[in-house]
């Protein structure tokens, strides 16, 4: 009997050690939960969901502390991910935030501009272009429309305008009705019977 | 089985699935290519091909003649537009264009003056075969070549994509499969020497050594008209690389991988490009315009359009100039015919409903079916799927459609990718077969599109995220280092007023060996008071500029005019005025 408490014994300090180990040696830098969490958020930085950017509110989220309907821009396509994700029930964007249908670009109404440079300190991804005392532009390809820098222009010459999705961004809407083809049915069936 | 359809003749191999169509190809392929009168207005989308948009290189106001450049290829993969006749350049605009969502895209806009003046044509090359691949590539380029059996591809890069030198057999589809089209049929009847001599040319260009031309059973007039042509080059030119291969007609027979699974039995395998097996497909229409452009010069501004249906009073074939109005086209055909109510651009199996006829013909312009209620198949409402499992069995690309209808309906269109959603070629085969009646092609082309947005929306994150990674990582940077400047400035600060202080003892005391000790004291003042150290620098500094300004208001005394002495008084008082 002393036999089999020593041997159990010892395989409990191995293991002990291999997994102190494996601590040691595989330890993960970073919460792994908020960073898949961020990967479904559409990175618009707009802080309308109370936390300075997609990044943060990841983190909250992982913690359990944000709920998963907090991102307008997202949509309920990201909630639905989110869900998933998590493993919890979907629901609807929060009352409080408003849905956003449309994604939106700034537009730099270049005749106005005074050339402060306020909106480039408060655009999260750098996509304004200008110097103090010069006239400021939007890189289009660069905006998320996440709006921070409409507020912070004293000159109220910042628009944003819908996105013109282009022929190529065309999506075909899910189906309501057929196509007509004239057919005499699968190759090597009777007529009878692909008429039927 | 379809499969036992599909391998009837000898010596050609099947593909799999299929449909045997009614194919109402008559009238419109026994009537001769008619040409269309020129119109008063011309619309050139500047994407109507596989690619980027052309730039255009023409301006509003331009004088322009036929075939002269109006917008060059912007990439790589792109193309050339030419002007369809002489004219004034009115507009570069957005219109409407043949599109099955009713898009509209920037296009340009010509008013024809009628007369049709020819641009000097680019330099003709007769003798192609002194070019070299390349050189031949460059022409198709200029001359704004695409592949015109629909998927207007620009044909210069299909050849570059080609390994060099590594196509065995080159495929000529003539098996125009869908019906009611005509228009390479009658292309192959009316014209075959352009497409042989072109395929000829294009053997060169791709390195080739033989050419297997697929052409449908059901066009006995095409081939014979370009065996002829094949009979006479083989006595007087020794011409042995092209052949004629007869193609049961079984829809979809004339897609790629279809054709070139029938003609060779190759089956290419998801994934992987035809070109992969030695193998290149060129349209015959295609091929006919490469060699127009090469040897003549001439630019791609007409394509052969039929006009079909029971929509349209005479159906028939007509050469048109890309970018005529659709409504002009259906009127040189005789107009529509009474209770017409829809128009395809298209097949009926791969076509798409227009939502206007104002819209112009395009490079991929193969077909404009009109239809009344009574052409169609009544379309009962879509009942739930019963999984007959007659889609799969008629599919062409071995596909399981009713999967990818499950969950391209549940929206979960990663699973529909997992069963191999981006090979199904649109063709419309299982729609057609359905007893349910679902409209599973149009699942197919919804699931496509989202699962494209929603890669474009994951790439534009990813992109979005490393610019806010960049700009905090920046702003953090940028605070480190005006904190540095400022920990540098305050002990500079501290520096210079230790030694103030020492030059002030050495100026009172005069005796080094005092002022060393007064230092000493001084630095250990400034390290218990940082605060007084610094505000007894800021003194200091106060007392220089006072005694500074004082120096310079009693130089301006004594030499500007008696009331020069009030004006520093009077800025002194206007400015902090000024500044607030």
């Amino acid at each position: 009997m002393w036999v089999a408490i020593l041997v159990a014994v010892g395989i409990a300090i191995l293991f002990g050690i291999l997994l102190g180990l494996a601590a040691q040696f595989f330890r993960v830098e970073g919460n792994p939960l908020a960073d898949r969490i961020d990967e479904l958020l559409p990175q618009t930085q707009c802080g309308q969901c109370g936390y300075p950017g997609c990044k943060p509110y990841a983190e909250a989220m992982a913690k359990g502390e944000a709920d998963i309907n907090r991102c307008p821009p997202g949509g309920e396509a990201t909630i639905r991910n989110l869900a998933d994700l998590l493993e919890v029930d979907f629901k609807p964007l929060d009352d409080e935030l408003e849905v956003q249908e449309v994604k939106t670009l700034a537009i730099i109404d270049e005749e106005v501009c005074i050339g402060c440079t306020k909106c480039i300190q408060a655009c999260p991804v750098d996509a304004i272009l200008g110097a103090a005392k010069q006239m400021h532009t939007v890189i289009e390809d660069e905006c998320t429309g996440c709006e921070l820098c409409v507020e912070p222009c004293p000159v109220d010459c910042i628009d944003m305008v819908p996105i013109e999705e282009g022929v190529e961004a065309y999506r075909f809407p899910m189906p309501e009705s057929a196509h007509p083809v004239p057919t005499r049915g699968p190759a090597a069936r009777s007529e009878g019977l692909a008429n039927a | 089985m379809p499969e036992a359809r599909a391998t009837i003749s000898p010596g050609l191999h099947g593909f799999h699935g299929g449909l045997d169509l009614e194919y109402h190809k008559a009238p419109a392929c026994d009537r001769p290519i008619g040409e269309m009168p020129l119109v008063d207005e011309y619309v050139l989308p500047l994407h109507m091909h596989i690619g980027a948009p052309a730039i255009p290189v023409v301006s509003v106001g331009d004088h322009v003649r036929r075939g002269q450049l109006l917008a060059r290829p912007d990439d790589f993969i792109s193309a050339a537009i030419h002007a369809p006749t002489s004219g004034v350049i009115q507009a570069i605009e957005p219109r409407g264009l043949p599109h099955p969502g009713g898009l509209s895209a920037q296009s340009i806009v010509l008013a024809a003056d009628g007369e049709d003046r020819e641009a000097e044509p680019l330099d003709p090359w007769p003798d192609y075969q002194d070019k070299s691949p390349v050189e031949l590539r460059a022409r198709l380029r200029e001359a704004g070549i695409v592949g015109l059996g629909g998927a207007v591809f620009p044909t210069a890069v299909k050849l570059a994509t080609a390994n060099p030198g590594g196509v065995e057999t080159l495929v000529l589809n003539g098996a125009e499969c869908e019906p009611f089209i005509s228009c390479d049929d009658r292309l192959m009847q009316e014209s075959p020497e352009p497409i042989l001599r072109g395929a000829q040319m294009m053997l060169h260009a791709v390195g080739a050594s033989r050419c297997l031309i697929g052409v449908e059973d059901n066009k006995p007039q095409a081939i014979e008209a370009l065996q002829a042509v094949i009979d006479r080059l083989a006595d007087e030119e020794d011409e042995r690389r092209l052949e004629i291969k007869v193609v049961p007609s079984i829809y979809p027979a004339g897609g790629e991988k279809q054709l070139i699974r029938t003609l060779t039995g190759i089956e290419v395998p998801r994934n992987r490009h035809v070109t992969d097996y030695q193998l290149l497909c060129l349209n015959v229409g295609t091929v006919a315009n490469s060699w127009h452009a090469v040897v003549e010069g001439r630019a791609l501004t007409e394509r052969v359009v039929t006009v079909a249906g029971g929509g349209v009073v005479e159906p028939r074939n007509l050469r048109v100039r890309v970018g005529t109005p659709m409504a002009e086209v259906i009127e040189a055909a005789g107009g529509y015919t009474e209770g017409v109510d829809r128009l395809l651009m298209g097949g009926p199996m791969m076509g798409f409903a227009l939502h206007e006829d104002a819209v112009p013909v395009v490079k991929a312009t193969n077909c404009l079916l009109a239809m009344r209620p009574v052409d169609r198949d009544p379309t009962p409402p879509p009942q739930p799927c019963i999984r007959c499992s007659r889609c799969s069995e008629a599919c062409p690309a071995d596909l399981l459609p009713q999967q990818l209808y499950w969950y391209a309906r549940a929206r979960q269109f990663e699973r529909s990718h997992d069963y191999h959603l981006f090979d199904c070629i649109e063709c419309g085969v299982c729609s057609a077969v359905c007893p349910s009646h679902i409209p599973l092609v149009q699942y197919f082309r919804h699931a496509k599109t989202e699962i494209w947005s929603a890669e474009r929306e994951r790439a534009k994150a990813e992109h979005a995220r490393r610019r806010f990674e960049f700009h905090n990582e920046r702003i953090e940077r940028q605070k480190a280092e005006r904190e540095a400047a400022l920990a540098k400035k305050r002990a500079a600060i501290k520096a210079a007023q230790e030694k103030a202080a020492a030059k002030q003892d050495a100026d009172e005391g005069g005796v080094p060996a005092k002022a060393k000790g007064n230092s000493g004291a001084a630095s250990t003042a400034s390290t218990d008071d940082g605060k007084s150290a610094a505000s007894m620098s800021i003194e200091a500094a106060r007392a220089r500029a006072k005694e500074r300004k004082a120096r310079v208001q009693q130089g301006e005394r004594a030499t500007d005019e008696p009331d020069g002495a009030e004006c520093p008084s009077d800025e002194s008082t206007e400015r902090p005025g000024g500044s607030s």
